[in-house]
């Protein structure tokens, strides 16, 4: 009887790997199972009176805004994504970088900038009362302020995502295969809705299910606007009512939305794994628009531009240019060097775990370890501020063990040595964001034939190696976009920098926020058009490496 | 001394699934060997796991009489000195033609890394195309640089998954026999995976053929053709027809086209029904012969019509005519028949069914 023991190197040799995914996956997913663990405790009455009262608007308040926002999202980012990759029509090329300008503004910051501009004392209202005489009871303007608003609001900024995704999906589709339709006898609008659309699927829902958890996630702009969603009754219950439990089964309810976009997600991609088939991906000839039609294609794609990025950035310029001299001083610079140094930080940390699971679970796609990385990509729906009380929570508990172990034993106290310190605001970041990178990571890796990686190893490549000789060089463009999209993402973040951020450390959007809570929206425009700024340079990184495509190369994702 | 590649009694599955059952075979060392075999019956994973990629349920793998794998141990690809071809090619596409043959040799010394590529540049003439990516070249010269690629470590034995497929069949087998060619210079074995019989004569010494998992029969071409084991094997080398009969007192086959001898199936006693393969080239158009069949359809070869003639009884036959016997459908030929080598089967209900294990190479 061999069998037995046989099994036994071989079980060593492959659980090298699975336990390095399960470890860093499991201490990601800390701060969701504290939340968790915390809700299964039983229901306080502040659960129950929020049962009674305002439950039901926060789950439908939620559910409008997700599907509002991932349908917008949709509606701009795929004709842009098409036009730019497919088509040709005058300021292509402008616009294929251009159209990622609205990433650039966080959410909050195009409400603020919005509400600013549309309200009473505002310049539009304030241009239309002049022009036709009204006064205030003449007329019914919209109120930017509510439900539809906020899906405007976070659409506007969050479709540069799908368009990203998709953009990218368009391109590397063959020659071939659309030649192959169109010789059966399939129009360009066919064409369109039955081969590029659906084998572009996998981007498109990837793009839409992370907009959709951006949407879910999205504190600054709900809370501005008085809207009761998941995220503002959680912030509510926990620092109003004072009440960690029911805050946390808040949280548990609304983790359970997202799972369930996960799922879907997954599947979805499960049942369409595109391989790369071709030998060469030779790219189809660009669509030539005839002439009404190329002025309606830039008019389409001038559009999300002009009132996602050039009006909100505009009014944030304008008053900027008004209130910096008293604003811009050496406590804004430092505040500017917290802001990169974090952001910059915290991407390369996560593009690193990123890369770590998305080729561990390609080495061994085993359920395990898919499971294990399924749940380290659940920061990503939970609300900054649930996250960071999950990171506070165990991380306040190893304090007060190891303060308690050193004074009993060593007769000194260790005081903090992870909550309140940069390390605790980079542990959320990693939980919260490492999804975005891995997102791009999976869907680089999707596109690298098995075969590549079969090869390598017959070429004497240990798994480490094929991973630096062989992905990680095909996959530049893809970990450039994961950089980017996480940079991003972190000098944008607002509810967890809020709570976790050590003790006299600030940065840009805390005080943009600060600001604008006390309606110096004209002061917090300073800060507001720096983060945003800083989110262009990025931006045109990117568009670099989109003009600088070279054929043959899996150009971007 | 040890056989070159020992393949004992391999189990693979992909459960629930057996992919591979009870498979053995050996290849001796100047060999040069194919496994061939329609779509889905196994031979892509044998190969996989040749390489290390897949794990045994049951036997083992040895190569020049060192194991590779057993049950619960697999030595990793990488350290098995065993060459790869893909289907696919997988060149990598950030690499030139020149770092792509490089890819292994990183450990090697400079100047020694230079000669071995540039000996395989020429070896496959494409001196010329050392700094070209990969999606720079034509299909032929991406199969030369994966050859050029999978050799570079001097492998003790490559493997061919179908790399020839996407080439156009003229074109294959000269590359068949010419990829042949360098591995016995280079002094490397070789296995081929293909479905395409032509390209396994040109390529190899040894074939087997594989249905379903299951080893029918490990031979020469030759044999595999004039000898084949079972049904499947005749079936799926060379055309040709079961032409049905029955053992006669003097031991011989009685049938249509009169008694044929030969050796009948082990167990078979006069009266039993048996079926004896016939090969087109077996059955020679004649004139003056008594034997006369129909044309039923008639296919132009150039050098010869390949006609299918339909007998009395309403069996086929196949029927290899020089071109200048033209003759049109409906006509009734002269035939006789002139077997080299008799194959009789025993004839039961499922065709095919076969009841005998394969027989393992002589």
């Amino acid at each position: 009887m061999t069998g037995k023991w046989e099994f036994w190197p071989r079980a060593a040799q492959t659980d090298r790997w699975t336990l390095l995914v399960a470890g860093v996956a499991l201490l990601l997913a800390l701060p969701v199972c504290t939340v968790f663990f915390t809700a299964l405790q039983p229901a306080s009455e502040v659960w129950q009176h929020l049962v009674d009262t305002v439950l039901a608007d926060y789950v439908l308040n939620s559910i409008v805004l997700m599907l509002g926002v991932g349908l917008g999202t949709l509606l701009i980012g795929v004709p842009a994504a098409w036009l730019t990759g497919v088509c040709e029509f005058p300021g292509r090329r402008w616009f294929e970088w251009a159209l990622l300008l609205p990433m650039a503004i966080p959410a909050y910051i195009i409400a603020y900038t919005y509400t600013g501009l549309l309200d009473f004392a505002g310049p539009v209202q304030s241009m239309l009362r002049e022009t036709f005489g009204w006064s205030r009871q003449d007329y019914t303007f919209p109120e930017i302020r509510s439900l539809p608003g906020a899906v405007l609001m976070l659409a506007l900024v969050l479709y540069p995502y799908v368009y990203l995704l998709a953009r990218t999906a368009f391109l590397e589709q063959s020659a071939a295969v659309l030649e192959v339709s169109r010789s059966l006898g399939a129009g360009p609008w066919r064409r369109f809705l039955t081969v590029t659309l659906p084998l572009a699927r996998p981007a498109l829902i990837a793009g839409m299910s992370l907009v959709q958890m951006e949407a879910l996630a999205d504190y600054g702009t709900v809370q501005y606007f008085g809207i009761s969603t998941f995220t503002t009754g959680i912030f509510r219950v926990w620092f109003g009512m004072n009440d960690a439990t029911a805050a946390a089964q808040l949280a548990a309810l609304l983790l359970l939305f997202v799972f369930t976009l996960l799922v879907l997600e997954r599947l979805s991609r499960q049942q369409a794994r595109f391989h790369h088939t071709g030998q060469r991906t030779q790219r189809p000839p660009r669509l030539r628009l005839p002439g009404r039609l190329k002025w309606l294609a830039a008019g389409a794609c001038i559009v999300p531009l002009l009132f996602g990025f050039l009006i909100p950035a505009g009014q944030l310029a304008a008053w900027t240019w008004r209130t910096a001299p008293q604003v811009i001083d050496g406590r804004f610079l430092e505040l500017a060097r917290h802001s990169l140094l974090l952001a910059g930080g915290s991407a390369l940390l996560i593009l690193l775990l990123a890369l770590l699971l998305g080729y561990g679970q390609r080495l061994r796609p085993r359920p395990s370890v898919r499971l294990a990385v399924r749940g380290a990509g659940l920061g990503y729906a939970v609300p900054g501020t649930v996250l960071a009380i999950g990171v506070m929570l165990p991380f306040a508990a190893i304090d007060r063990t190891v303060d308690g172990w050193a004074r009993e034993w060593l007769g000194l106290s260790t005081g903090l040595l992870l909550s309140g310190t940069l390390f605790a605001l980079l542990f959320a970041y990693s939980a919260r964001f490492l999804p975005v990178a891995l997102h791009s990571v999976e869907a680089g890796l999707t596109r690298i034939r098995p075969s590549m990686d079969d090869a390598a190893r017959v070429l004497g490549a240990k798994p480490r190696e094929v991973l630096w000789r062989v992905h990680i060089p095909i996959l530049r463009g893809s970990l450039l976009t994961a950089l980017l999209l996480v940079f991003v993402d972190v000098l944008k973040e607002l509810p967890a920098t809020l709570i976790l951020r050590p003790f006299n450390f600030s940065t840009l959007a805390v005080r943009t926020y600060e600001l604008a809570s006390d309606e110096r929206l004209a002061d917090s425009a300073s800060f507001a058009l720096a983060i945003v700024l800083a989110g262009i340079g990025p931006v045109i990184l990117l568009s670099r490496a989109i003009s600088r495509e070279r054929p043959g190369h899996a150009p971007l994702s | 001394m040890p056989p070159f590649l020992e393949l004992h009694d391999l189990d693979i599955t992909y459960p629930p699934r057996k992919v591979i059952r009870e498979l053995s075979l050996q290849m001796n060392c100047t060999g040069i060997g194919c496994l061939l075999g329609p779509s889905g019956c196994g031979k892509t994973t044998l190969l996989r796991a040749i390489a290390g990629f897949e794990p045994l349920r049951r036997g083992s793998i040895r190569l020049e009489g060192v194991k590779l794998s057993r049950p619960g141990w697999t030595l990793p690809p990488e350290q098995r000195q065993i060459g790869m071809m893909f289907q696919d090619l997988a060149l990598f596409p950030h690499l030139t033609v020149t770092d792509n043959i490089a890819f292994s040799l990183r450990r090697w010394k400079t100047a020694e890394r230079r000669a071995r590529v540039s000996e395989l540049l020429r070896l496959v003439g494409l001196e010329e195309y050392a700094r070209r990516h990969p999606h720079q070249i034509s299909g032929g010269q991406q199969q030369r640089v994966a050859l050029a690629r999978a050799l570079a470590p001097r492998p003790r034995l490559l493997l061919l998954d179908e790399p020839f497929s996407s080439l156009d069949v003229a074109l294959r087998e000269d590359l068949a026999r010419e990829v042949r060619t360098i591995l016995l210079r280079e002094g490397t074995g070789g296995l081929l995976v293909s479905h395409d019989q032509f390209e396994a004569f040109a390529f190899a010494d040894e074939i087997g053929v594989l249905d379903e998992g299951r080893l029918r029969q490990w031979d020469s071409a030759y044999n595999l053709y004039h000898q084949p084991a079972d049904r499947f094997v005749a079936s799926f080398i060379g055309q040709g027809i079961l032409l049905p009969g029955r053992i006669g007192e003097n031991g011989r086959a009685n049938t249509e086209l009169g008694d044929i001898e030969g050796t009948p199936p082990g167990g078979c006693v006069a009266g039993d029904d048996v079926e004896i393969l016939v090969r087109p080239d077996d059955v020679i158009h004649d004139d003056a012969s008594p034997l006369k069949a129909e044309v039923a359809e008639r296919a132009f070869r150039g050098a010869e019509f390949l006609y299918t003639l339909k007998l009395p009884s309403g069996a086929r036959l196949l029927c290899l005519a020089p071109s200048h016997h033209n003759h049109p459908p409906g006509r009734r030929i002269g035939i006789r028949l002139d077997i080299d080598h008799v194959v009789m089967f025993r004839r039961n209900w499922s065709v095919r069914c076969v009841e005998s294990p394969p027989v393992p190479a002589s």
